[in-house]
């Protein structure tokens, strides 16, 4: 049997990205809410919800670019130029927050700094992939297998728009994942925290739905065709259902329900995303099978990736185990 | 092209070699730590010598915080390739792809899951469980510095590819492509380096408090280690150092005539010490050299021939001036490290290695030269791979993105600041800590450590944990 690799890559690099999206998601949301939370016990808790895993998060978007690099060059070689800014900006909020999980203890005079780099790295951090992926639906033009554009063309009005809601969907992640991993005090204030920001990421992603089919006749098309068509309804109404076990979570004190609800949300609106992708890897110029690497190259990294995910999957969900329960400094983990 | 366009190309270059430079720094000491790491704890699950685990405790804080730079630093290595690069990536992609993959998939994950047990963990998952996880970040900087060596080498010495019609490379071999004809001279001698990078910081920062405490047992210990790695590992890294040159003037003799600052090809060539290369006039001015010896050492014989620089036309040739002296200073560094263990060796002999105040002070200065070693080594490569990005094949001129020069400038500025602030914190960060008394654990140190946060002393007291196992 011939197997479609191209195809079977996009989908393990969609996974990758979504990983990443979902697992950074929490711990960049942590890092939006710092300069909200008031003191000092309560950052420390939230930090050290996150410690522990972050690094690990991290790893998926590296398996995101590393994966775009190796399966599908053509894509790698045009999307980051296109978005030189925003990646620029991306990585230095990363390096900002990256480097606070361990300078934050290392000081006491100079920790303020270090609460601030925490903060505002990842907020850009956020907001830069935010925009990043609001460029990428708009299009990029690719001519000769190079980018064509201007260093510019990724700021628009609906970039921005992304890239709040895409702050907003981290911090009800942030939130959420709080309100699983503290008590008290704290937990009631997430609880807050993810109402506020569980009310804005729908604000966001309707208005975000309604103005991507307008970006591109074809995304009109694919939405509002037999049978695509019936994502059209059955999102839309999955989206309802998340939103309802958010909110009735959150009002009946739930604590794990409201983080898993998020979670289904944000993997609702990636699908939606990857509807209006297909078949494109670079819309509207490159597709899935235009950008890939050849076979033997895609054959030579899938073995490895057949047998390594699972068992990537497999310690980190130990690495997770580990840390499980919540987290209280005067009490350590119980 | 446009006019600004070889200015945006000049500037990617810089940024490229600013940034890679700073990476690099980590983990050529977080490969070295993280081994290290892990024979302190063997040791200590051993012995139950508490020494150990005290010495384990206070670098394990020092290798969170190297590894946290090195991390952020790497991150922006792996998407640089695409935004600086673009034709580079486009054309090696299918190659060197899938490598960097492999090391994503076998390494990263690998070291990042357990970095979390390794450090925060000691408490919850036992001693045995939690020694597992340090082997395995350990093993995962190895596996780590694996793959990427063997893109860089491929880099250097392209091997098992065919070219397509988009002008790609595409593999044929892989194993042709992974053991590539320089990469397993650069591992080794790469391996190596990061030793000997951290026996010189250890041993460093435990001479330094040798000489304010001699009877500081922590401090006794890791210089007594540090000593014995200068004196197995030095010459180790001299000898794979001559077969990795030797290695480079088959494939890359160019790089090599540049650094011996040879123009001329000639029969018995001389060793040249010292000079002034200069590649506008096309000889070495003011040179010190001692006859023959050049032919001597690159063909094992007095009368070889060695090919000068004139033999390849302007266009291909590598800055001599550069390669000549960050060869020579890796080189004098090798030596001096070699000379410190033979020392080491006579004082252990004669039973006062712990008294040998100039050693100690020798030790003291040297701390730093593995990082001046590395840098200096890979500039010697990367500038000697000059004007290409793969050798012979693919020139640095035509691999860059089409991005404006401001952009680049730009993003220049801003790494050049973030780096200088961030990374500036951190080591002072990391010599603060070492200037803490390895005997007075980690207590009293300046604010609470990491794990003290989550788990409060019994993460890291010992006691417990002894107790916990009975
Ligand atoms: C502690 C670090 C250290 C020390 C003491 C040495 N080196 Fe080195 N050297 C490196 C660290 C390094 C490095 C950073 O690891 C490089 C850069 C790329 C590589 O593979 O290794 C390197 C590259 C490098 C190259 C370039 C190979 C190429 O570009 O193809 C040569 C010929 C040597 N080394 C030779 C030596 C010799 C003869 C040494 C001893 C006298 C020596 N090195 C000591
Ligand atoms: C294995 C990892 C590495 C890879 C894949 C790699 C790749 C590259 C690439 C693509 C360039 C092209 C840009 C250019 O030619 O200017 C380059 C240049 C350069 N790299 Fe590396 N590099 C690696 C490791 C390093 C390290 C560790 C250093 C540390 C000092 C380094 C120092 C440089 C320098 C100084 C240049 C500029 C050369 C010049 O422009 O004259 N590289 N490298
Ligand atoms: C251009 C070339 C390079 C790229 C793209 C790159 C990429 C990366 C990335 C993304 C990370 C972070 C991994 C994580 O999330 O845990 C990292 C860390 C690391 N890199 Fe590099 N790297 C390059 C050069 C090198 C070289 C030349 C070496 C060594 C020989 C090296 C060895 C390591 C090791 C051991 C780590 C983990 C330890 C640490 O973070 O300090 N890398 N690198």
């Amino acid at each position: 049997m011939e197997l479609d690799f191209p195809f079977i890559w996009a989908a393990l690099i969609a996974f990758a990205v979504l990983a990443y999206v979902v697992l950074d998601g929490f711990d960049l949301g942590i890092g939006v809410l710092f300069p909200l939370l008031p003191g000092k016990h309560d950052r420390d808790v939230a930090m050290n919800s996150v410690a522990p895993v972050w690094d690990g998060n991290e790893t998926w978007l590296v398996l995101g670019g590393g994966g775009l690099f190796a399966v599908f060059p053509l894509a790698y070689a045009t999307i980051l130029p296109a978005l030189y800014a925003p990646i620029i900006a991306m990585l230095i909020g990363l390096i900002f927050r990256g480097v606070s999980f361990e300078f934050r203890w290392r000081t006491t005079r100079g920790r303020f700094l270090w609460d601030w780099g925490f903060a505002s790295g990842s907020f850009l951090a956020t907001f830069a992939q935010g925009i990043a992926l609001g460029a990428l639906v708009q299009g990029i033009e690719v001519v000769d297998r190079q980018y064509a554009g201007g260093w510019w063309d990724w700021l628009t009005p609906f970039s921005l728009l992304t890239g709040l809601g895409l702050v907003c969907g981290y911090a009800l992640l942030g939130a959420t994942w709080l309100v699983m991993k503290s008590e008290g005090d704290l937990q009631h204030r997430a609880r807050r925290f993810a109402w506020a920001s569980g009310i804005a990421t729908l604000a966001f992603v309707a208005a975000v739905s309604l103005a991507t089919p307008f970006l591109n006749p074809k995304f009109l098309e694919r939405w509002f065709a037999w049978p695509t068509m019936i994502f059209s309804l059955v999102v839309p109404a999955l989206v309802a259902v998340c939103a309802w076990g958010l909110f009735r979570g959150l009002s009946e004190q739930r604590t794990a329900q409201p983080f898993l609800a998020s979670l289904g949300l944000f993997v609702l609106c990636y699908a939606g995303i990857g509807i209006s992708f297909y078949p494109y890897m670079v819309p509207p110029s490159v597709t899935i099978w235009q950008a890939a690497a050849p076979d033997s190259s895609l054959r030579f990294l899938l073995v490895g990736a057949a047998v390594l995910i699972p068992v990537i999957l497999a310690y980190t969900g130990y690495a997770y185990w580990v840390f499980r329960g919540k987290v209280d400094p005067s009490k350590g983990y119980h | 092209m446009m006019p600004e366009f070889p200015d945006a190309v000049v500037l990617a270059r810089v940024q490229f070699a600013f940034t890679i430079s700073a990476h690099i720094i980590f983990p050529a000491f977080s490969i070295g730590l993280a081994s290290y790491l892990a024979v302190l704890e063997g040791l200590w699950l051993w012995t139950r010598d508490e020494s150990y685990l005290k010495i384990f405790q206070y670098w394990k804080v020092i290798f969170a915080v190297v590894f946290g730079m090195g991390v952020v630093s790497g991150i922006v290595m792996s998407y640089q390739f695409g935004t600086n690069w673009s034709v580079f990536s486009d054309r090696t992609g299918p190659i060197l792809g899938p490598l960097m993959g492999y090391e994503v998939l076998s390494a990263f994950f690998l070291e990042a899951g357990f970095l979390g047990v390794m450090l925060f963990g000691l408490n919850r998952v036992g001693p045995k469980l939690h020694f597992l996880a340090t082997l395995m970040v350990a093993v995962g900087t190895l596996i780590s510095a694996f793959w990427i060596l063997s893109v860089n080498s491929w880099m250097q010495t392209p091997a098992g590819f065919a070219i397509n019609e988009v002008g790609q490379f595409v593999p044929v071999d892989w194993w042709a492509i992974v053991f590539n004809p320089s990469f397993p001279y650069r591992l080794v001698h790469m391996v190596l380096a990061a030793y000997l990078t951290t026996a010189f910081v250890v041993g460093g920062v435990g001479a330094w408090h040798l000489l304010r405490d001699r009877r500081d047992r922590g401090a006794r210990i890791m210089f007594s280690m540090a000593m014995w790695m200068a004196l197995i590992v030095a010459p180790l890294q001299v000898i794979a150092g001559d077969f990795h040159g030797l290695n480079t003037l088959e494939h890359q003799p160019a790089k090599v005539a540049a650094m011996e600052g040879h123009y001329e090809t000639r029969k018995g060539a001389p060793l040249i010490l010292f000079g002034l290369p200069d590649d506008e006039a096309e000889e070495t001015r003011h040179s010190v050299e001692i006859p023959k010896l050049g032919s001597l050492i690159l063909t094992h014989d007095w009368d070889g021939e060695v090919q000068g620089l004139k033999a390849w036309s302007k266009e291909d040739r590598p800055p001599a001036a550069i390669l000549f002296w960050s060869f020579r200073v890796m080189v004098a560094i090798g030596l001096a490290m070699v000379g410190i263990g033979l020392w080491s060796a006579w004082v252990r002999f004669r039973g006062r290695l712990h008294d040998s105040v100039w050693l100690q002070r020798a030790a003291v200065a040297m701390a730093p030269s593995g990082f001046l070693a590395v840098l200096a080594g890979w500039v010697t490569t990367e500038v000697g791979r000059q004007p290409w990005t793969v050798s012979g094949l693919l020139r640095t001129a035509d691999s860059a993105s089409p991005l404006d020069a401001a952009a680049v400038g730009a993003s220049l500025v801003a790494f050049v600041v973030v780096y200088f602030a961030v990374f500036g914190s951190g080591t002072f960060y990391i010599l603060r800590l070492m200037s803490k008394r390895p005997e007075a654990g980690i207590h009293d140190e300046i604010g609470p450590t990491r794990a003290a946060g989550i788990t409060p002393a019994p993460a890291i007291d010992p006691d417990r944990v002894i107790r916990h196992m009975k």
